[in-house]
C-alpha cells in the first residue's frame, strides 16, 4: 500500500514538473504552431541564475528560495520574449523555419552555457526541509514534490485565470482554435505571440528553479531530457490543450514511477511506448482537436 | 512546380544533363587518389593528404556526408522533418558491434545482420511516426531516438552503457585494423558515400522518389489522384533509415567503436545543421554541409585552443572557444537570410539569371503544410 | 452616384502556390448590396479572402479612396471592413458573449442594435458557441459584423446549409444591416439574390465575366444558366 502512494504521489509531483515546462510548449505550439526547442535553454539559464541569485542571498533560507524562483521566472520571460522577437517574428507564417530557429537557439545556448558554467553538473542545496521527507499513509515522500505540486497548481490556476478572464487570455483562446479568423476581427495576433511566447518562458523557468531542486544538479543539459518529456507530454495530452497537457502530464509520470518501480526502471521507455500507443489510438492526442 | 535536382543544369540539353555524372566521376577519382598523394592544406586539413590523422578527418567527412545524404532524402525529397534520424545510424553502428561481440560472426555477416537490424527498427518506428505529420511527426521521431538513447545507455552489460561499445577487432580483416591501415578505411568510407550516394539518386530519380515529392508539395492532391501517399513515404524513409545504418556501419569501423551520442537527438540536429547548411534538397548541397560541418567542428576546436583566443576578454573567449555555439549561430542566420542553404543560394543564383522563378525547399514544405490547414479554401 | 466604396483592380491570388484568382476587377457602391455570383470552385470565397489578405494577393484594392492592398490583414479590417465567412468560424470554445466581445473594436460597439437584431443571441449569452446551431452561428457571425461601425461587410455565403426558415431569418438581418452599411455578398441562393441585392457580379474562371443590375441577370434565364450553370426559375 505505502508504495502505491509513494509511487501516486510522487508521479503527481513529477508530473507537476512536466506540466511546468509543458504549458508553455502547448500554448505555444497551439496557437503558433511553432516547436519551441529553445524551451529547453530558458528553462536551464533561469535555473543557473536563480542559483547564482540563490548563493548570493544564502541558499537555506526560504527567502532566498522563493526569490530565486521568481527570478526564475523573469529570466525565462525575458529570454523567450527576446527570442520570439529577434529570431521567431521575423520568420512570420514560415513555421518549419521558426521550428529550425529554436533548435539551433538550443544548439547555440547549450554550448554557451558549458562555456559559462562548465560542463560538469553543479551541486546545488536549498532550504533544509527540502531534503526531508514526509510521512504519508506509510510512505516517505521527499519534500521536494510538494513544492513540485504546489507550484504547479498556483502557475495552472493563474494560467487559467488569465484565459478566462482576460481580453488577451479570450484572444489566445480563439487563436489556438483559429489564428486567422483573430486577424479577420481586426486584432493583430503578433502581440498574442509575444505574450504567449512570455507566459511560456517563465513558467519553463519556474519550472526550471525546481527542476533543478528536484535533480539536486544544475548543468548546461538540463533542459534537454525534461524537453522531450515535455514534448511527449504536450503530444499526448493534444497540441494546443492546457488541459489535457495538464492530465497527461500526471498520467505520464505516474506510469513512468510505476515503470520504474515495478518494472524494473524502464519508465523511460514505458513513456515512449505510451506515446506509441496514443498516436495509433488517437493521433491528435486526448484532448486535441481532431483535425 | 520545378523539382530540384542535384548539381543545377549549368549547360541545357544533352550534354548539361550528363555533366553532373561527368562532375561527380571525376570527383570520386580525385578522392580514390588522394591518400596516395602529398597535398597540404595547413588550416583545413590538419597534415598532408596521406598522413592517417587527415585520412581519418576526410574519412569522417564523408561517413558524415552519407548520412547527410540519407537525411536529405526525408526532408529535401518528402517535407518530412524527422528529430530521430540518428537512431538508424546509432542502429548500424551498435548493430555491427553487437552483432560481433554477442554472435561471434565475422565482418560481412555482421555488416549484414546490423543492416537487417536497422532495416527492421525502420520500419517499425516508421510505420507508427507516420500516423501524424508535420510538427507531431517530428516529435514522435525525437521520442523514439530517446528511448533509442535510454535503451542503450541503460543496458551496461551489453552496449556498454555510457562508455560506449568497443569494436571486437579479432573479427575484423586484418587490412581494416590499425592507424597504418587508415588508409584502406578511407577507401571504404568512400565507397559507402558512393552506394549511399546513388542510392539516394535512384530514389530521387524513381517513380518512387516523385511520388514523395508530389507528396511533398501537396498530400491533398497526390491522395485525390488515388494514389498512397503513406506507403511512398514509408518506403522512402526506410530507404533513407538503411543509409543511414550503412553510415552507422562505416562509422563503427572507422572508430573502431561507438557510443550512446550516436543514438540520440543531438546527432539528428547536428546532422539537420549539416543539410539545412548545405542546402534543403539538393544531394550535392547535403555532401558539402557534412564535409563543412565536420571540418569547421574539428578547426574551430583547435582554433579554440589558441594563445590568441585565451587571452581575449571573458565575454569574446567564451563564445569563440564553443564550437558549437559559432556553428549554432552560423545554422541561425542561414535559416534567417539563406534558407536555402549553400547549394540552395547558388542554385536560385543560377536560376534568376536564366529568368526562372524560385523559392527555396524549406519555403515549399511551409507552404504544404498550409495546404494542409486550409483545405476548404484550396477547395474553393 | 457617390463614389464607389471599394474598387478592386486586377487581383489575383494563389493559395500555397495555386493560382485561385486570375484577374478580377469589379467597383462596390456605397450603399445596398451587391452580390457576388459564379459556380462553385470559380473563386468567389478567394476573392473575399484575397481582399482582406487572408491569402497571398497582387494587385489593387481600395477602401473609401484608401489602397488597402499593402496591409496585413488586422490593419485592413480596422480601417472599417466586417467580415462574415463562409461556414461561420464562430469560437467554439467561448460564449456567445465572449465571441461578440472579441469582434468589438470601436468606442462604443453597437451593442443594442444587435441586441434587438438577434434577441436570441441575447439569451443565450453564456452558452458555448461550439453548441449552437448553424443558424444560431450564423447569427454571431453576422452579429459580430454588425457591432462596430464598418464601411462594408464582406458577407460569404450566408445562408450556406441552413434550413428554409432560417435562410429566410438571415436575409431579414442582411436586409437590416444593408441600411446602414454596404455589403458585398457571395451567394448560391438566387431567391436570397433575388430579395437582397441591387447589383451583381458574376465569376467565371478567376475572372469577372458580367455586371450589371441582379434583377436583370436573374431574368435573364439564358444568361443565368450559361454563367451559374442553373436556371433561375427552377430554383423557386
Amino acid at each position: 500500500m505505502s508504495s502505491i502512494v509513494l509511487i501516486l504521489l510522487t508521479g503527481v509531483g513529477l508530473g507537476a514538473l512536466y506540466f511546468l515546462v509543458a504549458s508553455g510548449l502547448s500554448l505555444i505550439y497551439g496557437l503558433m504552431h511553432v516547436l519551441n526547442f529553445a524551451h529547453g535553454a530558458f528553462l536551464t539559464l533561469s535555473a543557473f541564475i536563480g542559483w547564482q541569485v540563490a548563493q548570493a542571498l544564502g541558499t537555506a533560507s526560504w527567502g532566498s528560495f522563493v526569490v530565486s524562483i521568481l527570478v526564475g521566472a523573469l529570466v525565462g520571460a525575458v529570454f523567450a520574449t527576446l527570442t520570439e522577437l529577434v529570431l521567431i517574428r521575423p520568420l512570420y507564417e514560415r513555421h518549419i523555419e521558426q521550428v529550425l530557429v529554436t533548435v539551433g537557439l538550443s544548439f547555440a545556448a547549450v554550448a554557451l552555457f558549458e562555456g559559462i558554467w562548465g560542463t560538469d553538473a553543479v551541486n546545488i542545496a536549498g532550504p533544509a526541509w527540502l531534503k526531508e521527507t514526509t510521512e504519508i499513509l506509510g510512505a516517505r515522500i521527499p519534500n521536494t514534490y510538494w513544492v513540485l505540486m504546489l507550484a504547479a497548481a498556483l502557475v495552472l490556476v493563474a494560467l487559467v485565470l488569465f484565459l478566462k478572464k482576460t481580453r488577451y487570455g479570450m484572444i489566445i483562446r480563439a487563436g489556438v482554435e483559429n489564428r486567422s479568423m483573430v486577424t479577420a476581427l481586426g486584432i493583430d495576433v503578433r502581440r498574442s505571440f509575444t505574450l504567449v511566447f512570455a507566459i511560456g518562458g517563465a513558467a519553463a523557468g519556474i519550472g526550471g528553479v525546481l527542476a533543478m531542486h528536484y535533480t539536486t544538479f544544475v548543468s548546461a543539459h538540463l533542459g534537454a531530457t525534461l524537453l522531450i518529456f515535455a514534448f511527449i507530454v504536450t503530444v499526448i495530452g493534444g497540441l494546443g490543450s492546457l488541459t489535457g497537457a495538464a492530465i497527461a502530464s500526471v498520467l505520464v509520470a505516474v506510469l513512468q514511477q510505476f515503470a520504474n518501480v515495478y518494472l524494473s526502471g524502464t519508465g523511460d521507455f514505458i513513456v515512449v511506448v505510451l506515446l506509441a500507443v496514443v498516436l495509433l489510438v488517437r493521433p491528435t492526442g486526448l484532448m486535441g482537436r481532431k483535425a | 512546380m520545378t523539382v530540384t535536382t542535384g548539381v543545377p543544369t549549368l549547360i541545357p540539353g544533352r550534354r548539361g544533363a550528363a555533366l553532373p555524372f561527368v562532375v561527380g566521376a571525376a570527383l570520386v577519382v580525385v578522392m580514390a587518389v588522394l591518400p596516395l598523394l602529398n597535398i597540404s592544406i595547413p588550416g583545413i586539413l590538419p597534415g598532408a593528404t596521406y598522413t592517417p590523422g587527415t585520412l581519418a578527418l576526410l574519412s569522417l567527412c564523408m561517413v558524415f556526408a552519407a548520412l547527410a545524404l540519407s537525411y536529405n532524402l526525408l526532408l529535401g525529397t518528402s517535407g518530412m522533418l524527422s528529430f530521430g534520424h540518428a537512431l538508424y545510424f546509432g542502429a548500424g553502428a551498435y548493430g555491427l558491434g553487437l552483432a560481433l561481440k554477442l554472435v561471434g560472426v565475422p565482418l560481412w555477416p555482421g555488416v549484414l545482420i546490423a543492416l537487417v537490424g536497422g532495416l527492421a527498427i525502420a520500419a517499425f518506428t516508421g510505420a507508427i511516426s507516420m500516423r501524424v505529420s508535420g510538427i507531431p511527426f517530428a516529435m514522435v521521431t525525437l521520442a523514439f531516438a530517446q528511448a533509442g538513447s535510454v535503451l542503450v545507455r541503460r543496458n551496461q552489460d551489453v552496449t556498454g552503457g555510457e562508455e560506449g561499445l568497443r569494436l571486437p577487432v579479432d573479427q575484423i580483416p586484418a587490412w581494416l585494423v590499425g592507424v597504418s591501415n587508415t588508409r584502406n578505411l578511407y577507401w571504404v568510407t568512400l565507397v559507402v558515400l558512393v552506394i549511399v550516394y546513388l542510392v539516394v539518386l535512384w530514389v530521387d530519380r524513381s517513380r518512387l522518389g516523385h511520388l514523395a515529392q508530389a507528396t511533398r508539395e501537396n498530400e491533398l492532391r497526390v491522395q485525390v489522384l488515388g494514389l498512397r501517399p503513406y506507403a511512398a513515404k514509408l518506403l522512402v524513409f526506410v530507404a533513407a533509415a538503411l543509409c543511414a545504418s550503412l553510415a552507422g556501419i562505416a562509422y563503427m569501423l572507422l572508430q573502431s567503436g561507438t557510443q550512446p551520442s550516436a543514438v540520440g537527438a543531438d546527432l539528428t540536429i547536428t546532422v539537420l545543421v549539416m543539410v539545412v547548411l548545405g542546402g534543403v534538397g539538393f544531394r550535392w548541397g547535403a555532401i558539402v554541409g557534412g564535409v563543412l560541418y565536420t571540418i569547421l567542428d574539428q578547426r574551430l576546436t583547435v582554433l579554440a585552443r589558441a594563445e590568441w583566443i585565451r587571452d581575449l576578454p571573458d565575454v569574446l573567449r567564451i563564445p569563440l572557444s564553443e564550437p558549437l555555439f559559432l556553428l549554432g549561430v552560423l545554422f541561425i542566420l542561414v535559416v534567417m537570410f539563406l534558407p536555402g542553404g549553400i547549394a540552395g543560394t547558388i542554385d536560385a543564383a543560377v536560376r534568376r539569371r536564366r529568368g526562372e522563378r524560385t523559392r527555396s525547399q524549406l519555403r515549399q514544405i511551409d507552404d504544404a503544410d498550409d495546404a494542409v490547414a486550409e483545405p476548404a479554401a484550396v477547395r474553393a | 452616384m457617390s463614389a464607389p466604396i471599394l474598387t478592386v483592380s486586377h487581383l489575383s491570388a494563389s493559395i500555397a502556390g495555386q493560382q485561385v484568382v486570375e484577374d478580377v476587377s469589379f467597383q462596390v457602391p456605397a450603399t445596398g448590396i451587391t452580390a457576388v455570383l459564379g459556380r462553385n470552385g470559380v473563386g468567389k470565397t478567394s476573392t473575399i479572402r484575397g481582399i482582406l489578405g487572408l491569402i497571398s494577393r497582387r494587385g489593387e484594392v481600395t477602401l473609401a479612396g484608401e489602397r488597402i492592398d499593402t496591409l496585413p490583414t488586422y490593419r485592413i479590417v480596422q480601417r472599417g471592413v466586417g467580415y462574415v465567412p463562409e461556414d461561420r468560424e464562430v469560437f467554439a470554445a467561448l460564449t456567445v458573449a465572449e465571441n461578440l466581445a472579441l469582434a468589438e473594436r470601436d468606442k462604443k460597439p453597437r451593442r443594442e442594435f444587435v441586441a434587438e437584431l438577434f434577441p436570441d443571441l441575447v439569451a443565450r449569452r453564456a452558452q458555448l458557441a461550439g453548441t449552437l446551431s448553424g443558424g444560431q452561428q450564423q447569427m454571431v457571425s453576422v452579429a459580430r459584423a454588425l457591432l462596430n461601425e464598418n464601411r462594408i461587410l464582406l458577407v460569404d455565403e450566408p445562408t450556406k446549409g441552413l434550413a428554409p426558415k432560417i435562410v429566410g431569418e438571415v436575409a431579414q438581418a442582411l436586409q437590416e444591416a444593408a441600411k446602414i452599411v454596404p455589403i458585398l455578398l457571395v451567394e448560391q441562393n438566387l431567391d436570397v439574390v433575388r430579395r437582397l441585392a441591387d447589383d451583381a457580379i458574376v465569376i467565371a474562371g478567376g475572372r469577372v465575366v458580367h455586371t450589371g443590375k441582379a434583377r436583370e441577370i436573374l431574368d435573364d434565364d439564358a444568361l443565368t444558366t450559361r454563367l451559374l450553370g442553373v436556371s433561375a426559375e427552377a430554383h423557386a
